[in-house]
This record gives C-alpha cells, sequence and structure tokens, in this order.
C-alpha cells in the first residue's frame, strides 16, 4: 500500500496506538481516526472500551440487518454489546470520563503543541460543531493519545509551538502518534520516540514546527 | 401521580419562550412522536436544552430545521446544518457547553444545588467570564445550575406511578433531566400497571413525571 495512502495512514497510527492498550485496560476512542484503535487490539490483550453516550464494554459494529435502533457510539454507528457489558446515563458516563476513571482515551486533533494543549473542536469562523465530550475526556483521562495526521492539507505542520485554534484543554496532551512520528510530551518539549518506516529522522524533524528531542537509537513503526 | 395525555395535548402545553430540555443524543432517546407533533404545531421561540442538535430530519433536529428555536446550550452541533446555517446567519444564539458540564449543571438544578466545580474548560475559551476557585491547591471552573420549565425524556417503559425504565444507549440525558424540570413529559413504548416493574430496574423514579405519552 501506499504511504501516502489515508487507509494506510489510518491503519498505521490505530495499530501504533493499540499497542499502547495493557491487558484489562478501559479506554474511550474519539470518533472518526481514534476508532482505528479497536480494530488492532494485541491478541491476548482485553481492552474494555467505553462510548460516552452511555455504555462500557463496546463490541464491533453488527451485522447488516442487526442494528437496535437504541445501540450507537458517540458518532452514531451502530454497535453491539459484549458480554459484559453495562449501560449507563449520561452523568455517570461523564463522572467515569472527568472522575479519572478512564486509563486512556483517543482524541483526533487540529492541533498539539509542545506544551501538551489540544485543539480539536472548532476553526473560528468556519467550522463549530462544538466540543461534545472532548473537554471532559481530555481533562480527566490518566493518558491522553492524539491520533492524527502529521501535516494538513496544505503540509503545514499540525504540531505547533503553540495552538493559534482555541484549546480543548490546556496541558494534557501525553502521546501524539501520527502517519510519520510517535511522539511524547513531557515537560514541555516534544519527544521522538518512534519515525514511520520508509521515514528519515531529517524528514519527520522539517515536517514539524517545534524542536523534537531526538532519541540515540531510532524505533521504526509500520503496518 | 402522573396524568396519561397524547403527543398533540403534550406538544400544545409548551409555549413560546419556554425552555425545554430534551434527552437524545444524535436521536436515540428521542421523544421523536412529541417532537413531531411540536413541529406540526410551530411553536416559535423555544430555548434549546439538549446533548447535541441531532440530525436535520432526525430527532430535536426537526425543531431547528422548523426554525422553532430561539436559541440553545448544546454541547455538539456537527450534525446539524440548520443550527450552523442559523448560528452563522445570527438567527440563533447558542451556548457550547461541554458534555459533562452540561449534565452536572443539570444535575446540580434537579439536586438542589448553587452550582458545580468542575476542571473541564479551564484554560479554554469555556472559562470566560465564569469564577475559578481553588480547591484544596486545585483549581476549578464554577458552572451554574441549568433548569427548564419542560423536560421531554424518552423511555422504554413506565408504570402508571411515572417509574421508568431505559433501553441500552436511549438512557442518555433522559434520567438527568428527569429531575431539572418545572413539569416534565416522558414519551414510553409501553404502559404497565403499578407494581409490574420490579422495583430494583427502576432507573428514574415516578416522583419526577408529570405526564406520561405512549406512543
Amino acid at each position: 500500500m501506499d504511504r501516502n495512502d489515508r487507509k494506510y495512514k489510518r491503519i498505521l497510527i490505530g495499530k501504533r496506538i493499540a499497542r499502547e492498550l495493557n491487558d484489562g485496560d478501559w479506554c474511550n476512542l474519539g470518533i472518526g481516526l481514534p476508532t482505528e484503535v479497536a480494530n488492532h487490539i494485541p491478541e491476548g490483550t482485553s481492552v474494555f472500551f467505553q462510548t460516552e453516550n452511555g455504555m462500557m464494554g463496546v463490541g464491533p459494529a453488527p451485522a447488516e440487518g442487526q442494528e437496535d435502533k437504541d445501540l450507537i457510539n458517540a458518532g452514531g454507528g451502530f454497535i453491539t454489546a459484549l458480554p459484559g457489558a453495562c449501560y449507563f446515563d449520561s452523568c455517570i458516563s461523564f463522572g467515569i470520563i472527568r472522575g479519572g476513571h478512564l486509563d486512556m482515551t483517543v482524541l483526533g486533533g487540529l492541533q498539539v503543541d509542545e506544551r501538551g494543549n489540544l485543539a480539536n473542536w472548532m476553526i473560528p469562523g468556519k467550522m463549530v460543531p462544538g466540543m461534545g465530550g472532548a473537554m471532559d475526556l481530555v481533562t480527566g483521562a490518566k493518558k491522553v493519545v492524539v491520533a492524527m495526521e502529521h501535516c494538513d492539507k496544505k503540509g503545514n505542520s499540525k504540531l505547533l509551538k503553540s495552538c493559534t485554534l482555541p484549546l480543548t484543554a490546556k496541558e494534557k496532551v501525553n502521546l501524539i502518534v501520527t502517519d510519520m512520528a510517535v511522539i511524547e510530551i513531557r515537560d514541555n518539549k516534544m519527544y521522538l520516540l518512534e519515525i514511520a518506516e520508509g521515514l528519515t529522522v531529517e524528514e519527520v524533524v522539517k515536517a514539524t514546527e517545534p524542536e523534537l528531542v531526538i532519541p540515540k537509537e531510532i524505533i521504526y513503526f509500520g503496518i | 401521580m402522573p396524568k396519561i395525555i397524547d403527543a398533540k395535548t403534550a406538544a400544545a402545553m409548551i409555549k413560546p419562550n419556554d425552555r425545554v430540555m430534551f434527552g437524545s443524543f444524535l436521536a436515540v432517546g428521542c421523544a421523536e412522536t412529541i417532537v413531531d407533533e411540536m413541529v406540526k404545531l410551530g411553536t416559535k421561540d423555544l430555548h434549546l436544552i439538549c446533548i447535541a442538535s441531532d440530525y436535520d430530519d432526525k430527532g430535536v433536529g426537526k425543531l431547528l430545521s422548523n426554525k422553532q428555536i430561539k436559541s440553545a446550550q448544546v454541547s455538539h452541533l456537527g450534525t446539524n446544518k440548520a443550527i450552523q446555517e442559523q448560528y452563522n446567519n445570527g438567527e440563533i444564539e447558542v451556548e457550547m457547553v461541554p458534555q459533562g458540564t452540561l449534565m452536572e449543571r443539570i444535575r446540580a438544578k434537579g439536586a438542589g444545588l448553587g452550582g458545580v466545580l468542575t476542571p473541564t474548560g479551564l484554560g479554554t475559551i469555556v472559562e470566560e467570564g465564569k469564577e475559578i476557585l481553588t480547591i484544596d491547591g486545585k483549581e476549578f471552573l464554577l458552572e451554574k445550575p441549568i433548569g427548564a420549565e419542560w423536560a421531554v425524556i424518552k423511555a422504554e417503559k413506565a408504570d402508571k406511578m411515572g417509574n421508568l425504565v431505559y433501553s441500552k444507549t436511549a438512557r442518555n440525558a433522559n434520567p438527568v433531566m428527569a429531575t431539572a424540570a418545572e413539569k416534565v413529559i416522558v414519551e414510553v413504548n409501553e404502559i404497565v400497571e403499578i407494581g409490574e416493574i420490579n422495583p430494583e430496574d427502576v432507573i428514574t423514579p415516578g416522583i419526577f413525571i408529570d405526564y406520561i405519552v405512549k406512543v
């Protein structure tokens, strides 16, 4: 598959993030790209996914004709319930989120900066879809992972020294996984952990606005 | 004891300028029959409180497409073109509230609390004009309660006391909204006799319910 293919990027990012999950983790996946993570949970690892509209134990999409009109995920897609699943109201759901009970959340991003600020809910004058549950998720989850393409359509870095769009939350992002690199944010710095197969460190550095702390040994990730 | 009424009667009780909260998440768990009657009746200038503005032709979105809403408190409007257009044209006033904050503000109203302290929204435009309090060295945003004249909710089943049972993810904001409005109308698929719902299964106690509409 071509490295610039969107599907390739989606699988690359989803598969890499799935490796961040530990057996028994409770996790919430944002809509869009983050949902890909659920397709790559390593064998022998049992992870429970929450959907913030009110369920823990989200299963795969139902077969055609088996949809239940009362059973959807936060993106409005039909889902199934795994054994051990449970339903709850929105207050409990956001108590789980805000109260620090989730091990990890994965969200999409428009911009992330080196202090761990995330912007992903509006472009003033252009797009105002709303924050939905994103502000609570980023504020409350133990580990915040952003899944996004490294550059925007014009080729500009979505990793910035300082976000220019309205923030979703302040200084909460721990890890960024893009189609080019895995980057950890610590002490207001971006640490390059891994780069995508087929790329060089120079290419990643060139595509990234803030300074990256380069590791002694380069680790590659692929699909 | 709640009154059992039809959807048309329910819709007619809601007047212009009333604040109405709808438990609905992308049209799942929405009192769709009552919404349809409200659209037919065309009552205008309503204030809408809901998680998301649903779709243009489904859920509470139908009230927006029909231009019956003058202002709204929602957390998400990305799935509804009508509200985005009206918002961009300045025809509708919208307060964007983080979803968890919206739920707790409603809960606060229903539980008689003066507000909630949440870390959500700190350092973002959500904190503008709000008080920040430091509790045990940690900052929180003071968010005030949200109530309404009406809550229009959806449940799977009610007994004649108004005790409610929900279905799967159609529960969402319905239970909390049942606590926070002056009058609460529930649309249900089934009404059963008192005693037919196991008390252990009741999610919303009947004390909160004023009217039941059977689909």
